[in-house]
This record gives C-alpha cells, sequence and structure tokens, in this order.
C-alpha cells in the first residue's frame, strides 16, 4: 500500500495533548510516524505548510436517510458530504425506512458505506423494534453486523423500564445507548422552543424543562444500571449542570451538542424561517452560554451535527408543516472554527478533540488519534482560509443550511480515509450530488 | 391626514409590524367607510376592476362575510376558496397554491390558515396584496383594529386606557394582534385568565399579568372577553367549563362591583354561561354588535389603503354618490 509523508504542518493529536510543527508519515493505511524532519524515502510527499493536520472528525448522530428517503440524502452522498466536512467517520442513525432493528439492514448500511467511497459509515441499530418503544432490537445480532450503537432516534424511549432493560442489556455488547432525552408529554406538538419567541409567533413550544426532566431520568438511569449512556443534542442549561454533576459521581455519560444549538437562539426564528426548524429547537442565549461552557470544560464532548437532510420543498411550507433537520456535515469545523475558536471561547486543540477524540472514544471506534499504528485517518485544514457558506456548493443532497450566506474561516482542504486522499478541496469545485464510481477526488 | 403618511407596505400580516402612525393611518380611514355602509346605496367603485381571493384553509363565518361586504362594498371582484371541495383538501401545499393564484393575476389575497406564519408566507411569494385574517395562534389584525376602534369610538383617546383580555390568551390571535396594535397606540394591557392559558413570557411583551378576574375587572376600564373553545377543557388546560365560568367568566355581579362603568367588548362566536354571561353579552356594557360594524369599515379600509388609495381620498370616497 502507498506510502504519504505530510510534511510541515502543525500536528494537533488532541488524544495525546500534542500540538507541534512537523511531518505525519502515513504507511499501509495507517499512521506510520509522527515527529519533526521525517524522510520521505520514496513517499509521496504532501505540503503541509500552514495547514493544520488533525485526526478525522467523527460525527456520532447523522441522518443518511436510506433506506427509504433517498430523495433527501443516500448512503453515497452523506458519505461525500462528510469527507467534504473532513469528517472520516459517522455514525448513522435507524430512523429509515424500514427501521434498522435488525442484522440485515445493519448489514446493508455497512456495505452500502464500504462502496460510498467516503467517510466509514457506522450504523446505530434501533433500541425498540420499528422504535415503537416496545420490545428491545436483538443487540447481539445488530452488533454482530455492524452496528456500533443503539438510538431509537427522533424520540425518547418513552417508558423508563424499557430504557432501564436497554441500558442493562447494551453492557453485555459494549455498546453505548444514544438517548434522545425528552419528556414526550411535555414536549409533544411542540415545534420551537417554549418562550417569548414562541408566544410572539403563536407557535406552539417544546418547553426546556421536558429535555431537563429527560436527562435527569436517563441519567439515573445509567447510574443504576452501569450502562453507557450517550446524550445526543443537548440543548438547555438545565441539561449540562445534570450531565456535570453526573460525571463528577462517575456516571458512564458521554453528551454531544450541535454548532446550531452553540451558535444560534430562538431569536432567529422571528421570520418563521424553516431552515432554523430543529429538534430539540434552538433555546435562549443563557442557554447557548452554558453549552459553549459545557463544551469548553468537557461536560459535552462531543461535536454531532445532527446532519438531517430536507427535500427542498419539504422546507418550504409554513413552519408548523415543515420537518425539523438542517445539514451540517459540509459547515461545522468552519462555523465553529470561526465563532468559537477565534472567538476566543474555544482552543483549536480542544475544538479538534470535540470532533474527533471525544466521539471516537463515545462510539468505541479507532481512529481520533495520531499515535503511530492507528488507523491513517486524517483531516488537513487551511485555518486562514475565508469562504462563504453557500448551500447550492454543498455535496450533500440536503440545502437546509441555518448558516446560509455566512462568512467563515478556515476549511478542509484533504480528507484521508485509511490513508486514502478521498477529498481534495483543490480538485476544483465541490462536487454536486452523486459523482461517478471513482471513489474520491484523487 | 397629510399626504406625507406612511403607506401600509404590500401586506397586512399583523399589527405587530406596523407603526403606531400606520394603525392610526387604517383606524382613521375607517370613519368614512363606517358611514357607506348606512346608507342605502352601500357601494363605492374605488376597487372597480380588482379582484380579490377570500382563501380560508379554516372554517369562519363572521370573519369571512365581514370582509366579502367590505371588497362587494368597496366594488371588488371576489372569489371564495374554503378549505373543503377545494384543491386545498386535495393535498395540494400552501406554496402551489400561491403560484396558481400569481398565475392568475389576482390582485389580493385574504388568507386564514391553521398555521401561524401562514400568510406572512403567501405575501412573501406573491406580488398580489396579502391579508391576514387569521394565521393559527399568531395574528388577526383586522380583529385587532377593528377591537381598537371600538374602544376608541367610546372612549376617543386611547393613551392610558386600560384594556384587559380576558381567558384563553394562549392560543389566541386575537390576544396577540390587540396586544401589538393597543401597546403600540399608548395604552395600557392587562391579560388574565388561568395560568395554563397565558403564554410563556407575556410580561415581556407589554403587559400586565392578573391571576384573578376581580382584579382585571377592578383595574380595567374595558374587558375584551376571549371565546373558550371546547377542545381546551379536552386537552386538559381547564378541567371543567363550569369551574371556568364560576372563576373566570365575566358576569354581571363581577361587572357591578368594578369600580367604574366597564366596556364589555367579545370577538365572537361566544359560549354563552362560559366566558360571558348572557346579561353581560346583551347589557348597556356589551359593544359586541357595534365590534361587528366597524369590522366591515376597518377592513374596507385596509383594503383601500393596500390597493393604492390615499387615505385623505377616503374622504372623498364617501362623497360618492353611487349609482
Amino acid at each position: 500500500m502507498s506510502r504519504l509523508l505530510i510534511r510541515g504542518g502543525r500536528v494537533i493529536d488532541p488524544a495525546a495533548g500534542t500540538d507541534l510543527e512537523g511531518d505525519v508519515l502515513v504507511e499501509g493505511g495507517r499512521i506510520g510516524a509522527v515527529g519533526a524532519g521525517l524522510e520521505a524515502d520514496g513517499a509521496d510527499v504532501v505540503d503541509g505548510a500552514g495547514l493544520v493536520v488533525a485526526p478525522g472528525f467523527v460525527d456520532p448522530h447523522v441522518h443518511l436517510c436510506e433506506p427509504g428517503w433517498e430523495h433527501r440524502e443516500t448512503i453515497r452522498t452523506g458519505s461525500r458530504a462528510a469527507v467534504a466536512g473532513g469528517y472520516t467517520a459517522v455514525c448513522c442513525m435507524p430512523d429509515t425506512d424500514p427501521v434498522v432493528d435488525d442484522p440485515a439492514s445493519v448489514g446493508f448500511i455497512v456495505a452500502e458505506g464500504r462502496r460510498a467511497g467516503g467517510a466509514r459509515v457506522f450504523p446505530a441499530a434501533a433500541v425498540s423494534k420499528g422504535r415503537k418503544g416496545e420490545q428491545l432490537t436483538e443487540f447481539g445480532e445488530v452488533v454482530d453486523a455492524g452496528a456500533v450503537a443503539v438510538a431509537d432516534a427522533g424520540r425518547p424511549v418513552e417508558s423508563s423500564s424499557l430504557m432501564r432493560l436497554a441500558l442493562q442489556y447494551a453492557r453485555s455488547f459494549d455498546v453505548p445507548v444514544l438517548a434522545h432525552c425528552e419528556d414526550a408529554g411535555l414536549a409533544r406538538g411542540g415545534v420551537m422552543h417554549e418562550g417569548v419567541v414562541s408566544t410572539r409567533l403563536g407557535l406552539r413550544g417544546k418547553p426546556a424543562v421536558a429535555e431537563e426532566i429527560g436527562v435527569a431520568r436517563d441519567l439515573a438511569l445509567a447510574e443504576a444500571t452501569g450502562g453507557r449512556l450517550h446524550i445526543q443534542r443537548v440543548s438547555t442549561a438545565a441539561a449540562t449542570a445534570l450531565i456535570r454533576r453526573a460525571r463528577e459521581r462517575g456516571v458512564r455519560v458521554t453528551a454531544e451538542v450541535t454548532p446550531h444549538h452553540l451558535l444560534l437562539t430562538h431569536d432567529v426564528l422571528a421570520n418563521y424561517g424553516t431552515d432554523y426548524k430543529v429538534d430539540p429547537p434552538l433555546r435562549t442565549s443563557s442557554d447557548v452560554k452554558a453549552l459553549r461552557e459545557a463544551l469548553a470544560d468537557g461536560t459535552i464532548d462531543c461535536i454531532a451535527t445532527d446532519h438531517a437532510p430536507r427535500h427542498y420543498d419539504e422546507k418550504e411550507q409554513a413552519f408548523d408543516d415543515a420537518p425539523f433537520g438542517v445539514v451540517g456535515l459540509e459547515t461545522a469545523f468552519a462555523v465553529l472554527h470561526t465563532r468559537l475558536v477565534r472567538g476566543g471561547e474555544l482552543t483549536l486543540p480542544a475544538l479538534l478533540e470535540r470532533m474527533s477524540t471525544g466521539p471516537t472514544r463515545a462510539l468505541g471506534l479507532d481512529g481520533g488519534a495520531l499515535a503511530p499504528g492507528r488507523q491513517a485517518d486524517l483531516v488537513l485544514v487551511d485555518p486562514g482560509v475565508e469562504w462563504t457558506i453557500e448551500s447550492a456548493d454543498f455535496v450533500s443532497k440536503g440545502r437546509s443550511t441555518p448558516f446560509e450566506g455566512e462568512g467563515v474561516v478556515g476549511r478542509v482542504v484533504r480528507t484521508l480515509v485509511g490513508g486514502e486522499t478521498v477529498w481534495r478541496l483543490d480538485e476544483g469545485p465541490l462536487r454536486r450530488g452523486p459523482g461517478p464510481s471513482d471513489p474520491a477526488g484523487t | 391626514m397629510s399626504l406625507t403618511t406612511p403607506p401600509l407596505g404590500k401586506d397586512l400580516t399583523g399589527l405587530e409590524p406596523l407603526s403606531a402612525d400606520q394603525i392610526r393611518v387604517i383606524l382613521d380611514t375607517a370613519e368614512p367607510f363606517k358611514e357607506i355602509t348606512e346608507r342605502r346605496v352601500k357601494k363605492v367603485p374605488v376597487l372597480r376592476g380588482k379582484t380579490i381571493v377570500n382563501l380560508f384553509f379554516e372554517a369562519s363565518t363572521r370573519t369571512r362575510i365581514s370582509f366579502e361586504f367590505a371588497e362587494k362594498r368597496l366594488s371588488a371582484d371576489t372569489v371564495n376558496i374554503g378549505a373543503t371541495g377545494s384543491s386545498v383538501s386535495k393535498g395540494e401545499t400552501l406554496v402551489d397554491t400561491a403560484r396558481n393564484l400569481e398565475a392568475m393575476s389576482i390582485d389580493m389575497v385574504v388568507i386564514r390558515h391553521w398555521s401561524a406564519g401562514a400568510a406572512a408566507f403567501l405575501a412573501a411569494r406573491i406580488p398580489s396584496n396579502v391579508i391576514n385574517a387569521g394565521d393559527g395562534a399568531h395574528e388577526h389584525p383586522t380583529q385587532g383594529l377593528l377591537d381598537i376602534l371600538t374602544l376608541r369610538d367610546h372612549f376617543g383617546a386611547l393613551e392610558g386606557l386600560r384594556v384587559c383580555i380576558v381567558g384563553d390568551v394562549l392560543h389566541s390571535r386575537v390576544a396577540r394582534s390587540n396586544i401589538y396594535g393597543l401597546v403600540k397606540l399608548g395604552a395600557e394591557v392587562g391579560v388574565c385568565g388561568p395560568r395554563t392559558l397565558l403564554p410563556a413570557g407575556i410580561e415581556e411583551l407589554g403587559v400586565t399579568v392578573f391571576g384573578h378576574v376581580e382584579d382585571a375587572v377592578d383595574w380595567a376600564d374595558a374587558v375584551n372577553v376571549l371565546r373558550l373553545q371546547l377542545e381546551r377543557m379536552q386537552d386538559g388546560f381547564v378541567p371543567s367549563l363550569r369551574e371556568y365560568n364560576r372563576v373566570f367568566g365575566i358576569t354581571r355581579e363581577r361587572l357591578e362591583r368594578a369600580p367604574r362603568r366597564l366596556l364589555i367588548l367579545h370577538p365572537g362566536p361566544m359560549n354563552r354561561g362560559v366566558e360571558i354571561d348572557s346579561d353581560v353579552a346583551d347589557g348597556p356594557h356589551s359593544v359586541i354588535l357595534q365590534q361587528v360594524t366597524n369590522g366591515v369599515a376597518v377592513r374596507m379600509a385596509v383594503l383601500y389603503l393596500l390597493a393604492g388609495g390615499a387615505p385623505h381620498l377616503a374622504e372623498a370616497a364617501r362623497d360618492w354618490t353611487g349609482s
């Protein structure tokens, strides 16, 4: 297999806590060596000058919409959108049609993921058969088939009894339960955060307390069972406080937050823009502040995009009728780098840690580190390049982004999966939709 | 009214986006139109040749008929589209409905829709003037205007006037339009109802919250009584209509204990014996039927202004003798 030397970049390995000027040698799909003045010795050389070299990003929460919703996204387009955003692995949710709740459907996603030519695709299987919240999926069989986690995705496991069983049973297979923490009754029918903006707009709100109750319940169950709990899409200040205290008590919990919850408040909904309709909803500025603090102090250890592509005409509806969800894979690094790192609220190594090492640890995957012998899933970022987010250029089929037209600084210029370059920005304009079978811009 | 008065813009989606001056222009323009409705020939030709579609995705009797009278009295050509028996019930999206209207070169659309924001959604997508006749729990601006006009008729000035909105504020577009309009015009606005039916953060809209209807009645100059929809009891917001009437109903006993003679408004349709007692609705405090009369005049004013009519010419329209 080929050898590649990335010469002279700022090499940041969040797993090791190192940040140095140096070279990275990739051999046989794995990290060969990291250090200064490495010899090319026949390897292809990539000039890393001015670039940041880091572990590829890992997204613990994406919706690739296949099978069943291929007009929104496919495993192929989603996996390619991922590498365009610097992601080398994604965990896709089982809320497809049919639901991913048996070995055959897990196997289908694994196989399609391998053929996609983009990021590695790791399926999460449903916690309950059909995501109905009644009967557990066969965790053993779906894990054997390649599932890395279980999740009912987009809805809570309403029964506390079933959630407890899931956390207990998942321990036998050492997979995390990815939880949508919400009191379903309190949240039902809500289309945005319940507060003065929902009152002004006359829209039904989801109260913050619905999330707080869901998080409190699932933390209590995780503590009681010793199961691995991963809390999806934290959006409220109250939830961050609960998670922080649970971590202090030693509860096995990881947690994710999305770029939009970190950067936007419910005030942006003033004109009923459906590109801001997300679940959980955008909250208040004090929630945003708490989320940023929790991300910085490690209470929240993962960035997740909750990439949820929608067909354009689904979003072109009255607010109540439009579905929740926005895309995020191709914009996450840039918006967070611009607003949080350049804004001085988060260091670049910390951002990279929450985008790679944290999710890798939460899901129990390889990658997320630059140590010799680890899988060579890498991202090269130009931290100084200015560009404008234009959804028309997305590789994803989804176009609904809350960051349309935003000027950002920092961009992924090359992505390597298993040592192979699968994305290069300088290979011309961004691809639109599914391309030919050539797996990458090599 | 001067020629430099600000115009309304293309649409009327709510009172929140309007300035106090714009609201006053509408109220002032309604004055000459009131008189037309009292004449033998109730028609002026100011919208002759204009086509207006009344697009009602939600059932409505009062508002739809009021708009239709207003349109006909201004000599517009009107078409009514209801939710049943139209393409809307066949699954057509709001965007497609909008495009079809655009293709037929409609001048104005009056829309009622169950979704908050639907009127603004339509307004952003078609060149026609769009008038919101109620969008979800968001706004019902012409109802707000006619309530405010009725208050102005009785009290002369609105500055400092204390108006309390009593009832299901949570689900009420009428309440929101009244709050926006009255606050802009300098009135003091109170809301009163069970906490289950008062929306989060309502104080931030500049209103005073009353937990007890006795306190509200004690404070107010006028009370706008909201309809309590029977579904609210089924959804558990209030345990029973009987208790609602006992605790929050506007009754003659409560009005008699008030320190001043209160004016009673109700946007209709009423649930007699629930939010309002019959002897109040039919009694001397009530201006409920005057609201209905003012509704036509206000809607004529809105149609006239959005069609490009100058406020000072409405007076001239009144002098048109018709034929």
